[in-house]
């Protein structure tokens, strides 16, 4: 069963907070003493929907284990911005080592605390989608297959950011990156094909596996308190948009993250040992081209002479997400 | 190099939190907390501030709901019936799904004060004595807001009840009397004097007789206005003002057989109805335009219609023949316009009764000194003050809107400018916030929840008496009514712009308190203004 938001009560539970609502239904990041585990002061640019993602989920964390959270960083926008030497803005304890071995790190972190029988301290390694689709894949994909009792957080803003957007395994179809030159007919991804990690992570038949986005908060805290309750390897996935690398506005970050939902190319799901257990459904469907529209990346399929076929090709991408996890308010689970 | 002696190993510089880094010097644009004008309360001729006293009732707090209208107007269970709800019209929830039942919350509200006896203090003792000529609603709301201000208050009445035009001129079935009168009566429990059966007869020797040191004047239109049409024989022909009025003090009134109405306003389907209810044998309206350039509320139609009142519309009721009217058939042309097709066709009648308006009686007022009255009605400034000083004037007699509300709204009006003129002080209204309109909202993050109908009496008990047609909204679904408000304009604390900011630079100040802004923080990224559900935060450029 995922999440079930209240929908009503004015704004229900599709607000931060909600004055109608008691206190046990607003989110953690509605409480006036919620741990701003990434404080105020780091370098993110204007609008990064990464430190938003990263701030919602650690607090989230920070207050399911009553403080009790270990994290492991690894290289990438979040780490750059938040801890440039000698300032940090993490306010708990926080290691980056390398690029690569985010989850070997944090899988060393949860060996000693069983070691020292401190096991009510939860670990969380964390990295962008460089660290993890591409540079620390081994490591993850060998915490996954031990089991490890580690939850990975990646924060999906589909490319390497950090070195002036630079395109990841993640880069969708079509996505302009500024210092890749496209390898074939189009950058990004090839069309069909690319690395789905949540897929991946399901693949490894581990206790759980969810995706997110910085749009419903919620369902966000929801999926890192259950996560971080279970043992053994978990994986959650959060879509969180870039203003710099994508050529968005930088108010749009949350209405970004909450079109990709609605139009369907980024399902927001949730599985249990391989198996898709919930889907937040999509409120009011879009187009693609409502979601495309608003970035700079995509900027070459529209203009004068629209690209009509590579955004039908999108569309279509959108489409086979719908039928396949069952998205829309009328269809019924995956079957 | 002692300082340097103490750090770790390889640690060169003193560590410490990114608190450090003020990032606030980036922005170029700030965000600023505003409260913007809901289109309810811009468009409210009584100037009640609807989206304050729902969100009170939002929360289930209906007292504290109640007094804030309280604020604006005296009569909620009256408005919450006889209104025409032009805030609904304007509700930015009507481009969502369906506006918010605003008219029936106020009754709920309005009929909750009744019930719990919900009351107003009267301000502290001024000393001045003001006379209120009329108590209709202008007037007794005149006379409400100088009692709150602490004025002595004195109300002449012509008519045996007090009510005005809410009372003569709206049947009991749209408006029960025992609201009314307690609403009324709640006015009187606050010190004001309403004198019955008294009519100003001559202006200047009221106020020096009665030591007033100034007036409100809101003696309406009380003469129904009748068109000449040729006549032979003895058909009744009376007018609606006069047929109504009647009705309400019980008076015999010849609304029986086939009872044919001129005219298309509500004043014409009140009648239709209320001889519906007298037992006529057939009603008919006979209106010169099509239905839908009628004047008259399309509800009060509908309900009427669904009662048995026939609707003859594009037709002229050209000559009167003993029981035999003549109609003329008239056909629509471009632009709403009607012209005359010369085809006729006759209906019988034994009463008719003709509803063209209104116009006043001011011989009271003739002679005194700079009161300007002129084409019907009596001459006012923009604060309402007439050409006679400490003289003001409201309500139907003066050539502004005339309904219930507006009236209402030129009684608070009237009493504000009255206020200060006593003190030899001029009054100044606030400047008027921007509109809320619906692009100014985000309106993603309502829920989806469709109106509540308030429940209709069925056809066959409303036509067999005067009971009230529309009923009342329960507690569960007015509460539910009210969580319907989009709060447009108004921070109403979703705590948004407080998760959104990713540089944590909203400051959450508790419950009431809402949120100030970090700008020692603050980007400008302008995601906590888009992410705004009512659009209570603006960006504005930075001065750099």
């Amino acid at each position: 069963m995922s999440y079930q938001p209240v929908r009503f009560y004015q704004t229900g539970t599709f607000t931060v907070g909600n004055r109608l609502l008691d206190e046990d239904d607003r989110s953690v990041q509605a409480l006036p003493v919620r741990a701003n585990s990434l404080t105020s002061g780091h370098r993110a640019c204007q609008g990064c929907g990464e430190a938003l993602g990263a701030r919602y989920a650690i607090d989230a964390a920070v207050a399911a284990t009553d403080r009790q959270v270990i994290a492991a960083n690894a290289t990438g926008c979040l780490e750059v911005f938040s801890t440039p030497y000698p300032q940090t803005s993490w306010q708990i304890p926080w290691i980056h080592s390398l690029f690569g071995n985010t989850a070997a790190v944090a899988t060393g972190i949860a060996a000693a605390l069983r070691i020292k029988g401190r096991s009510q301290v939860r670990v969380v390694a964390q990295g962008g989608d460089g660290g993890t689709t591409d540079i620390g894949f081994g490591c993850l994909s060998g915490m996954f297959e031990r089991n490890d009792d580690v939850l990975y957080i990646c924060y999906d803003n589909e490319a390497y950011m950090n070195t002036g957007v630079q395109r990841s395994s993640a880069t969708p179809p079509a996505a302009r990156t500024a210092t890749t030159l496209p390898v074939g007919p189009e950058p990004g991804n090839v069309f069909g094909q690319g690395k789905n990690v949540p897929a991946i992570a399901m693949a490894h038949g581990i206790p759980y596996v969810a995706t997110a986005t910085v749009a419903d908060l919620h369902d966000l805290e929801y999926k890192v308190k259950k996560a971080i309750g279970i043992r053994g390897a978990k994986y959650l996935h959060i879509f969180v948009p870039c203003p710099l690398g994508w050529g968005s506005a930088s108010h749009d970050t949350i209405k970004l993250a909450r079109l990709v939902k609605e139009c369907g190319l980024f399902p927001v799901f949730e599985a249990e040992h391989g198996e898709v257990t919930g889907v937040a459904k999509i409120r009011k469907p879009i187009p693609v081209e409502d979601y495309l529209r608003p970035q700079r990346r995509y900027a070459h399929l529209f203009g004068k002479s629209p690209a009509t076929e590579t955004i039908a090709k999108i569309q279509a991408q959108a489409d086979r997400n719908i039928r396949k996890f069952g998205l829309l308010a009328d269809q019924g689970a995956r079957p | 190099m002692s300082t340097v002696q103490h750090k770790p190993f390889a640690i060169t510089l003193k560590v410490g939190s990114s608190l450090a880094n003020k990032t606030g010097s980036w922005r170029t644009f700030r965000p600023v907390y505003l409260d913007r004008m809901p289109p309810c309360n811009h468009q409210c001729p009584a100037g009640e501030n609807i989206q304050a006293w729902l969100f009170h009732a939002e929360e289930g707090n209906y007292e504290q709901a109640w007094r804030q209208i309280m604020a604006d107007n005296p009569f909620p269970a009256i408005m919450g019936r006889v209104c025409y709800h032009t805030c609904e019209s304007a509700c930015n929830r009507g481009q969502v799904d369906q506006a918010v039942g605003i008219n029936a919350v106020e009754r709920f509200l309005g009929d909750q004060a009744l019930k719990y006896g919900w009351a107003i203090e009267p301000g502290k003792p001024t000393g001045k004595k003001v006379l209120v000529v009329g108590a209709g609603p202008a007037g007794l709301s005149a006379a409400y807001h100088l009692a709150r201000l602490g004025h002595a208050v004195t109300v002449h009445e012509a008519s045996p009840k007090a009510g005005g035009m809410i009372r003569y001129g709206i049947p009991k079935y749209r408006m029960p009397r025992e609201k009314l009168n307690a609403e009324i009566q709640r006015i009187q429990a606050m010190g004001v004097e309403i004198r019955l059966n008294t009519p100003v007869t001559d202006l200047r020797q009221t106020l020096e007789a009665g030591g007033f040191d100034a007036c409100f004047l809101a003696v309406g239109l009380q003469q129904g206005q009748q068109v000449n049409i040729p006549q032979t024989g003895g058909l009744p022909v009376l007018d609606a003002i006069s047929v109504l009025r009647a009705v309400e003090l019980e008076e015999p009134v010849a609304l029986h057989g086939h009872v044919v109405v001129n005219g298309g306003g509500n004043t014409a389907i009140d009648v239709a109805r209320s001889a519906i209810r007298l037992g006529a044998l057939s009603v008919t309206v006979v209106v010169r335009r099509g239905r839908d350039y009628m004047p008259a509320h399309p509800s009060e139609i509908r309900e009427g219609l669904e009662e048995g009142m026939r609707l003859l519309n594009l037709r002229q009721i050209t000559a009167i023949q003993d029981r035999t009217l003549t109609l003329e058939v008239m056909v629509p042309v471009e632009g709403g316009h009607i012209i005359r097709s010369g085809q006729t066709e006759t209906i019988e009648a034994d009463v008719l009764v003709q509803a063209f308006g209104q116009t006043g009686d001011f011989a009271a007022l003739d002679q005194y000194p700079g009161l300007v009255i002129a084409d019907g009605a009596v001459q006012v400034g923009p604060d309402l003050m007439t050409g006679a000083p400490g003289v003001l004037a409201g309500g139907d007699m003066i050539p502004w809107a005339r309904n219930a509300t507006a009236a209402i709204g030129l009684g608070k009006k009237a009493a504000r400018h009255l206020d200060a003129w006593l003190r030899g002080e001029r009054y100044q209204p606030r400047p008027k916030a921007e509109v809320a309109d619906i692009g100014k909202l985000n309106t993603w993050y309502y829920s989806d929840a469709p109106r509540t109908v308030r429940p209709l009496l069925d056809v066959v008990r409303r036509t067999s008496g005067f009971a009230e047609v529309v009923g009342n909204l329960d507690e569960g679904n007015a509460l539910f009514e009210a969580r319907r408000c989009m709060s447009c304009g108004n921070c109403f604390e979703c705590d948004n712009c407080y998760g959104v900011c990713p540089d944590n630079a909203v400051i959450k100040l508790g419950p009431g308190k809402r949120f100030r802004f970090n700008y020692d923080y603050c980007k400008g990224c302008g995601i906590c203004a888009a992410e705004c559900p009512c659009g209570a935060i603006k960006m504005v450029p930075e001065e750099i």
